[in-house]
């Protein structure tokens, strides 16, 4: 079996499962948000199930809409402040004490490899970098966790991508999952797990695994997911104390198909609107002109982000007109990118400094478009209105890509600076 | 299980956020969100939709965000069904458990003009084309997903599970 395979079967008591089999499976952690918490709490009292299956294994994050930006989302909050009392939720992040969800879920020890975690909110199979099996599901779905601790799941077939070779400078895993993403289409992987191999893979840090996993979904996968080892579990261990139950994809697992990836003459990656799958190499649309830059979201928003954007921004300034936007994913973030310098850096450089949120990428606040602008963005999606105005661009690209346009005005090849 | 309705038509990759705009997700109100409905492509659209309509599109309906306001907002605007080629994941997930029939045909575009009559079958999968008198093939639902649209619902299914099994 492969990981996806063994992290189910566990997690249903099984034995063996294989592809297309659907069971009912133990969840070890559940975490919710700002943005889809409220509807899943209004749903859990609509069960009328007074208490939650255990209130450990359940994680609570204000990120969308923080600090509150309307009297509405303040309403939000407050709705999830109360669950979280009278429940005695035993991990609830507030505003100032959290982040972004997906970061906060990794960096304070909540997801552990070989384990089962379901997310109301897509980006859940960020988890996968840490060899857990990670997965969106809705609000409803949610409130019926809340109550048993259970969920139907099909098992995926699933898709290997054997990645090999050594990046340019400058390039790295956004770029190969852009990449893989382009090749494979917004639909490639629908209803399918993403499992990442390779030696390329295997040098990788969290950080760049973390942004490979988080844009599985943008294929349309179930989880993005990496086979733990020494790197992943040096980072585990320093953040829980629980007991790992440590799963592997066998020798001789099963496929559906393997891809092969070469990264040695991979060129910077750009998402072009209004489709994560429209990816060109930089070159193609080198020279677009741009309004705003925007370093941050849970796909890029770690400090291994913020100190190559400051890298690359440090004694220079942003091109006049143009607005880099940069927020931390989260409170831990903030603070080691304030002890490193890295802030004082960028603002330097002209950047505007945001505290952690997924406000510009969810279009929420802090850092939306007008009709007509144009960003690039180091997050995961460019949908039409997705940042604000449905007539505004948005290009993805790496972290380097983005500092190195916002200091040119236009998007820019970080290898020619 | 039937429905029925005028058929309104949608492209590839239609995503969670022209379905609902994040702007809208601060409320709670299915009504109010029904008024957003897929206003990222057609802002006329729950006007239309308000008669009852059949949602067909093609591949990869409902792709991105994992927030259910989107069928929500679909549901209350008036869309007694979405057939598509083929369906997003948590999308797929989301509409039957709030109890808005999803399926998939993979000939739904090239045999529906706008504005076409069908009517669905939802357990045999069978759609007609009233207007241009044609039957189509969509795929089946499982059993269990068919029990839980007809519950109305994940909540009233769970809540019926429930007090069976004398847990609630």
């Amino acid at each position: 079996m492969n990981i996806s395979e063994k992290i189910l079967a566990k997690a249903s008591g099984r034995k063996e499962v294989s592809p297309g089999e659907i069971v009912e499976a133990t969840v070890d952690m559940a975490m919710i948000n700002d943005i889809t918490g409220p509807l899943a709490i209004e749903a859990f009292y609509k069960i009328g199930v007074k208490k939650v299956w255990e209130n450990e294994r359940i994680v609570m994050v204000l990120d969308h809409q923080v600090p509150a930006d309307s009297a509405k989302s303040a309403e939000l909050h407050k709705i999830m402040r109360k669950f979280a009392k009278e429940q005695d939720i035993r991990y609830f992040y507030d505003v100032g004490f959290g982040g972004v969800c997906h970061q906060v879920m990794v960096e304070k020890g909540h997801v552990r490899p070989g384990e089962l975690i379901v997310g109301a909110d897509s980006h859940t199979c960020t988890y996968g970098a840490l060899g857990a099996f990670g997965t969106g599901i809705g609000s409803t779905e949610m409130a019926a966790v809340f109550a048993t601790g259970k969920i139907w799941l099909k098992v995926p077939e699933t898709i290997k991508f054997n990645v090999i070779g050594k990046f340019q400078r400058f390039v790295g895993a956004k770029d190969l999952i852009l990449n893989i993403i382009g090749q494979i289409g917004a639909d490639g992987a629908t209803y399918k797990a993403m499992e990442f191999d390779g030696p390329t893979i295997k040098g990788m840090s969290v950080s760049d695994r973390l942004t490979i996993c988080n844009m599985a979904v943008e294929a349309g996968a179930k989880t993005g997911i990496i086979n733990p080892d020494e790197t992943a579990l040096a980072y585990v261990k320093n953040r829980t104390n629980k007991p790992i139950n440590l799963l592997k994809s066998d020798e001789d697992a099963k496929y559906e198909k393997v891809i092969d990836v070469d990264v040695s003459l991979l060129e910077p990656q750009v998402a072009c609107p209004s489709s994560v799958d429209n990816v060109k190499p930089v070159s193609e649309v080198e020279g677009t002109p741009i309004d705003q830059a925007f370093i941050g979201s849970c796909t890029n928003g770690r400090v291994e982000d913020l100190r190559l954007t400051a890298e690359i921004v440090k004694g220079k300034k942003i091109k006049k007109g143009v607005r880099l936007i940069v927020t931390p994913a989260s409170h831990e973030v903030y603070l080691q990118a304030l002890k490193e310098g890295l802030l004082r850096a960028l603002a330097e450089a002209g950047a505007c400094i945001c505290s952690p949120t997924c406000g510009a990428c969810f279009g929420g606040h802090m850092g939306l478009l007008a009709d007509g602008e144009t960003c690039i963005s180091s997050s995961n999606r460019n949908f039409v209105g997705r940042m604000g105005s449905p007539k505004a661009q948005i290009f993805l690209a790496s972290p380097a890509t983005v500092a190195a346009s916002a200091l040119k005005g236009e998007i820019t090849d970080p290898r020619r600076l | 299980m039937e429905v029925k309705g005028k058929a309104v038509i949608f492209g590839d990759n239609v995503n969670t956020d022209v379905i609902i705009p994040s702007k809208y997700l601060t409320s709670l109100d299915p009504n109010e969100l029904a008024r957003h409905a897929m206003e990222g492509l057609d802002p006329t659209f729950h006007l239309k939709a308000r008669e009852g309509v059949i949602v067909a599109a093609g591949r990869n309906f409902g792709c991105g965000s994992s927030r259910e306001q989107a069928p929500i907002a679909l549901k209350y605007a008036g869309v007694k069904c979405v057939v598509a080629q083929s369906f997003a994941r948590i999308f797929y997930r989301n509409a039957i458990n709030i109890g808005l029939p999803v399926i998939e045909c993979q000939a739904i575009l090239e045999k529906t003009g706008e504005g076409d009559h069908l009517l669905i079958n939802l357990a045999s999968g069978e759609i007609l084309n009233l207007t241009k008198n044609v039957k189509l093939q969509a795929s089946k639902l499982p059993d269990f997903v068919l029990e839980i649209i007809s519950a109305g619902g994940l909540i009233e299914h769970l809540k019926r599970r429930l007090e069976k099994s004398g847990k609630l």
